[in-house]
Formats: C-alpha cells, structure tokens, sequence
C-alpha cells in the first residue's frame, strides 16, 4: 500500500458502528484494528472487553442481543476457528451476529503459520452460515461495515467483514 | 474432603424462588438447564442446549446491556471449566449485576459422569477470586446454602459461587429448545419487542 492511499478506513469503521447504534465492541486485538480499538476505548457510550479467546464475544454479543443492545467482535483471521462452534449461538437462536476480521495469511504473508487458518478462514464462516463481505479497497469499507450492520441488525443473520491483508498491508517483521 | 450433601434441585428452586422482573437467568447446558425447568418455565430464563462455554460470557453481554436488572447464570462445572479465560474477561469489566453459581458435581453429568478436574480438587472459586471477582465463595453444606442464595440475588458483583452437589442422576425436566423463540419470549419480555 502506497503513503498517498493510506486510508482513514479504521475511522470510517468506527463511524459506521457508531452510525448502527453499536455499543458493546468485544475484540482480541490485532493490529489491524489497533486504531479502531482506541477510537472506541474513547467513547463513553460503548463498552470496550478485551477477551481472552474470540468465541467469548460470540456468546458476549449475543447475551447482548437479549438484553437489546448491539455489538461488534473485532478478530483477526487466526481467531475465526477459536469461534466455530460458539457460531451456532447465533446460528440456532436467529440474532444478529457482527464480526470484523482483518485477514492474515495471504497477499504479502511474512509468517506462514498465518496461513492455514487465513487462507480457510471464509470457509469456516461460511460453513457456519456466516455471510461474508470481503474488501479490499478503503474506499470500500466504511459502507461495507454500514451495510454489514444493516444487514445482520435488520435482517437478523450473522455476517463477518473481510478486512483483507491488500488492504491493511503485510505485517513488516522489522525491528524499528 | 466430605461428601457433599446439597441436593440441586432444591438448591435452584431456592435461587430462583420469589424472581421479580428484574432477575434475568442464563442456563448452561446439560443439568443446570434441566434443573432450572424444574423450578418452573420463565420468559426471563434463556435456556442453553449447546454453545458450551459461552454462558458466562452470554451473562456479561446481558449485564452491560441491563445495567438495572440482576443476572444470574447457572453453569455446570464442566461448562465452567471450559470458559476458565471468562473469570478473566468478567473480572476486568467488573459488573455489579452478574452473579454466576456454578452447579458443581465434579462430574460430567450428560456424558456417562466421567470425573472432571474439580473432583480432582481445582478450585473454581479460587481461581475467580484470583482473578479479581468481587465476591466469590463455595457452599459445601446445606447451611451455606442461604448465604449462597443471598449472594447470587443481592451482592454487589461480580459474584462467584460454586455449590458443591451430589453426583445425581435426575429426572430429565426438558423446556423449550427453540433457540429463536427462547430469545424471541426473553426479549418480549425484557424489552416488550422481539
């Protein structure tokens, strides 16, 4: 990725949680989303958990939706498989379900132990009826993240959004 | 160490006796689900039959949404023990509104009550009081039990409560397993919209 198109896609993203109503962000972190996480430790009308494995903000957004609260997990790639089976949550019970996963393990991947889970990891989603919106332009991802939002909130199915690494750029594995 | 006594049924009868509106209930899988149907059918409780490990996370989720209602989750041991990393998750967020009570037999009870590693003496409470819960406790008798029951329903949270139970082979008491209608009725209930 080039300086001139280093996007401000992480705050488009924070814009359109906030747009959707979005008020409990649950997240491993990556760095992908290193950004986005501090936009939203910031802001008082969002409850930020830090978990220790992803499928806790599977269940953790679910209890939510009972409670009638609206919630994103932010995840990278590696921790989609931590979540299949907590997947059936929404799955069976019908709720909405938002994922935002930024991709590991394909264009530019330095560290090749990313690759097995990255390179399954739509399958996975989609095997659990995840639908999956990929993207790999910043101009793409503040109205993919909108209409994600719309799409599971309104219609009641879960989805995931793709952050690819085209997108996000390679992780450098260089000392600063 | 002694045999326990406490029986679970009664035990969950008690928690649940006299709910209000304000007391929402998440079950685990397996016994606790069954043990809260044979206290009585409610709206207010969201029964699992699967996602094993996720009840605990499912009651944080619930707790920030209704910062005004009292969460209560049911878990098994072996449920517990495999949401371990939640003790963590939960104590960094500090809900005053969750309590979770822990059914603990040390056995997997829908499997063929193969033993789990609270019977081989890990301590679930200690491990949620190391990690910072606010109030954390194990019933081993059945005069604990009020003290229990007390603190599941009114202390300030989180709140960490194991019940050591008999190994019991129960009666099958099955509620609703529609997971879409056991949330569409909570909601209804909760928030008068599905």
């Amino acid at each position: 990725m080039t300086e001139a198109a280093a996007p401000n896609w992480p705050d488009d993203i924070y814009r359109a949680l906030k747009g959707a109503g979005v008020r409990q962000v649950a997240h491993v972190p990556d760095a992908g989303h290193a950004r986005l996480i501090k936009s939203c430790d910031a802001d008082n009308d969002m409850q930020v958990v830090t978990l220790t494995t992803e499928e806790e903000g599977v269940a953790m957004l679910c209890g939510a939706h009972l409670g009638g609260e609206r919630g994103v997990l932010l995840v990278q790639s590696s921790g989609v498989g931590n979540c299949i089976n907590m997947l059936s949550l929404p799955q069976t019970c019908r709720m909405p379900f938002l994922m935002v996963v930024t991709m590991r393990g394909e264009y530019g991947e330095f560290n090749p132990w990313q690759n097995a889970m990255g390179l399954a990891t739509e399958a996975v989603l989609e095997a659990m009826h995840v639908t999956c919106y990929r993207c790999d332009r910043p101009e793409d991802v503040g109205p993919t993240v909108a209409n994600a939002a719309r799409y599971t909130f309104e219609g009641g199915r879960p989805v995931a959004v793709l952050l690819s690494q085209r997108l996000i750029g390679a992780k450098a594995f260089v000392n600063e | 160490m002694t045999a326990p006594t406490i029986h679970r049924r009664p035990l969950v009868a008690k928690l649940l006796e006299g709910r209000d509106d304000r007391l929402l209930v998440i079950t685990g899988l397996g016994t606790p689900t069954y043990d809260a149907a044979a206290a009585g059918d409610d709206p207010r409780t969201f029964f699992l039959w699967g996602a094993m490990g996720g009840a605990t996370m499912m009651g944080l989720g619930l707790a920030l949404a209704q910062p005004d209602k009292r969460v209560l989750v049911l878990a098994g041991d072996g449920e517990m023990l495999m949401a371990v990393g939640s003790l963590a998750t939960v104590a960094m967020k500090r809900p005053a509104n969750l309590a979770v009570v822990v059914l603990d037999n040390e056995h997997f009870g829908e499997t063929g009550m193969q033993p789990t590693p609270t019977h081989a003496g890990v301590d679930l409470a200690g491990m949620a009081a190391a990690a910072g819960w606010a109030r954390t406790m194990t019933a081993r008798v059945d005069s604990d039990i009020p003290a229990l029951v007390d603190a599941a329903r009114n202390a300030p949270g989180p709140v960490f409560a194991v019940a050591k139970i008999m190994a019991e082979k129960l009666p099958f008491v099955l509620p609703p397993k529609d997971g879409a209608y056991l949330k569409d009725r909570f909601r209804q209930a909760v928030l008068g919209h599905v």
